[in-house]
């Protein structure tokens, strides 16, 4: 197929940051060359990163600029055909059998047929966008039949024939990589590899997320998450934990807590594991102390 | 015809450099090559940024050789010099010592091993070459009952069954459709059992010299007997070595673990490298309701009670937590160095780890324990 150039009247990678800046998504150029390429070439877009970057919030970007429906697929162990594809609706066959008498009727019509995300999206491909979130957690069975899906963009059903969609879809998908996708599946998708932000871009995109939260507290806090980072936590803060940690500071602080430590009284919010938490409560205040300064 | 031309002039340097990343060991499909060109052309493209991201996204090089492409890109677009190429470990590697040169190491009272510290200090990083093994008979055997004894768990897919919980409700339709619509039998759906997933950790320090490779042969034949097992060396370094051991014959796998471990028999921080493991969330993931076994003899130069914690988060999402010490032989063994005794409350079982047999009979047995 080929390249279609623009795309909702977005022609570069700027016009694109541009757009999914106003969907309130701040962009790298990076990601926003990806997504723009992935659009253009009709191909998949891969996203991986670690928890909490925003894989998920730029699809819901993505939908949002576009302006479709986002249809979303959360996978998991043993995700199979009837969760993914279509299901027949099995109650309603059968009264229709029982309800037909002598006539004949043909229970495997459109109003039998459950669309599950991946139908639905190539039934209406102009209109929505296919997220397929967490890919790394299905098992291999579903990534090799998904790979005929991205390929092709058709679905088979054996009691009706070959559904094909009209115009190649977008697709995103997002993995945590806790395993190694299958390098072909790689090899089809537009790929980025989403890491933390710069501490400037996350300074603005908490402001961005959480109105109410002054530019000194967001730098504040993401300073401190930033160091948060560096230490080997088994969950570290992602983009979602510093905006809760720059929204439930500034709560207490209007509660009449004062600053620094309204920044500690609120850590539940940035590091949600009990081990976690011990292993830097030694260190917190001196963190907080460096990163208000 | 034209189009089986020889590319156009302009599109020759970015041609160019696909073969020299696939030199470097990316790997890159014709196809990609073709959404490299096109995105080029898509971006204009205004400076050479473009063309690198452009090259990011549809060549797609893993994030940890990011460095790696960098370095190529700048050689073969900006004639720089190839430095930085090797840098940067792989992956699969993570460094488990701090460098403390000077700083004194209390615990030393319970060691046979004396220089087992200097060895920890000194991080011997070493090469290793293993002999050809003979098969033995205990990985024969393992690899034959592996299917039937290894621990299993249910599977969220469903299977055809005489009976089960849940009605198969496409095939009861189906078989109603012939008879009328008349539902004559039930068809049932139960679900299906998988094998767990076994993570095996194995020590490959000083002190467990004359085990490495049988332990590594362990790792290997239970790798190519059931689907998800994971495989990690430490010592003074953690090294995934499930890559390796997915090769099919033994020699290869073995040969091919020796190049990539590099801590081969020099000291251990069992506390450290699994806190370094558990660290890595792609790896703590794989512990997760998973038969985690530690081969290791336990004889640790860091400090117990780290050792203890690390081992406590790994009881805690692992199935069942074996540790396999060579110390443990006979029916009235309890562990008397500071290490294990810290460990022993949170291990599930702590048995003989000292022969491949003796290993593999406790792992044949795992599936009649219960879940601890």
């Amino acid at each position: 197929m080929a390249p279609r150039g623009s795309i909702v009247g977005i022609d570069s990678p700027e016009a694109l940051e541009r757009a999914l800046r106003s969907a309130y998504y701040l962009a790298d150029e990076g990601l926003a060359t990806a997504a723009y390429l992935a659009l253009a070439l009709g191909k998949p877009l891969l996203l991986e990163g670690s928890p909490g970057v925003g894989k998920t919030e730029a699809a819901k970007a993505i939908a949002a600029v576009l302006a479709r429906r986002l249809i979303r697929l959360q996978c998991y162990e043993g995700i199979d055909a009837s969760a993914a594809l279509y299901e027949w609706n099995y109650p309603r066959q059968m009264l229709a059998i029982r309800q037909a008498g002598e006539q004949t009727i043909d229970i495997y019509g459109e109003p039998f047929l459950i669309e599950r995300p991946m139908l639905a999206s190539l039934r209406s491909p102009d209109s929505t966008v296919l997220l397929i979130d967490e890919i790394d957690r299905s098992d291999q069975e579903f990534e090799a039949f998904l790979l005929e899906f991205l390929s092709d963009f058709q679905i088979s059903i054996p009691e009706r024939g070959t559904v094909r969609a009209a115009e190649r879809p977008v697709v995103v998908l997002t993995s945590n990589r806790t395993r190694d996708l299958h390098e072909a599946l790689r090899r089809r998708c537009v790929y980025h590899w989403i890491d933390y932000p710069t501490p400037e871009r996350e300074a603005r995109i908490v402001m961005a997320r959480a109105s109410s939260v002054a530019e000194g507290t967001a730098r504040a806090v993401v300073a401190a998450v930033g160091r948060l980072r560096r230490e080997p936590l088994s969950k570290a803060p992602g983009i979602a934990e510093a905006v809760d940690w720059a929204e439930a500071a500034t709560l207490l602080n209007r509660g009449g807590a004062r600053w620094p430590d309204a920044f500690k009284r609120s850590i539940g919010v940035a590091l949600k594991d009990e081990e976690d938490l011990a292993y830097v409560s030694g260190r917190l205040d001196a963190m907080i102390a460096e990163s208000v300064a | 015809m034209s189009e089986f031309d020889s590319p156009p002039r302009a599109a020759r340097p970015f041609i160019a450099f696909i073969p020299l990343l696939r030199a470097n060991g990316f790997a890159i499909a014709p196809e990609q090559t073709i959404a490299f060109l096109s995105a080029i052309a898509l971006l204009g493209p205004r400076d050479l940024e473009d063309v690198r991201r452009a090259g990011l996204a549809t060549l797609a090089p893993p994030p940890e050789r990011r460095a790696a492409y960098d370095a190529l890109f700048d050689m073969h677009f900006l004639d720089a010099e190839g430095d930085g190429l090797d840098e940067g470990e792989e992956d699969d590697v993570v460094r488990v010592q701090e460098d403390r040169r000077g700083m004194d190491d209390p615990l030393a009272a319970d060691e046979s091993n004396e220089s087992g510290e200097d060895a920890t200090r000194a991080e011997a990083l070493v090469e290793r070459r293993f002999g050809p093994a003979g098969p033995g008979d205990a990985l024969r055997r393992l690899s034959r009952e592996a299917g039937r004894r290894l621990p299993k768990r249910l599977s969220y897919r469903r299977l055809r069954a005489r009976r089960g919980a849940a009605v198969d409700l496409r095939r009861t339709l189906r078989d109603a459709a012939r008879n009328d619509g008349e539902v004559i039998r039930l068809s049932h759906l139960k679900r299906r059992m998988r094998p767990r997933r076994l993570l095996v950790l194995i020590d490959v320090s000083g002190s467990m010299k004359a085990r490495t490779q049988d332990n590594l042969s362990l790792a290997h034949a239970l790798t190519q007997a059931t689907p998800r097992v994971e495989a990690f060396t430490f010592g003074t370094r953690l090294t995934r070595v499930t890559r390796p051991m997915r090769l099919k014959r033994r020699e290869q796998a073995l040969a091919s673990a020796a190049q990539i471990v590099s801590d081969w028999d020099g000291g251990t921080r069992i506390g450290d490298a699994l806190k370094a493991f558990l660290a890595v969330p792609r790896f703590a993931s794989y512990a997760r309701g998973a038969v985690t076994l530690i081969i290791s003899d336990g004889l640790e130069r860091g400090d117990p009670a780290a050792l203890a914690e690390a081992v406590a988060r790994l009881s805690r999402s692992a199935w069942r937590l074996s540790w396999l010490t060579p110390l443990a032989v006979g029916r009235d063994f309890r562990p008397r160095t500071q290490a294990l005794i810290a460990i022993s409350r949170f291990v599930d079982d702590m048995v003989d780890g000292g022969s491949t047999p003796a290993i593999v009979d406790h792992i044949l047995a795992l599936q009649r324990r219960r879940a601890a």
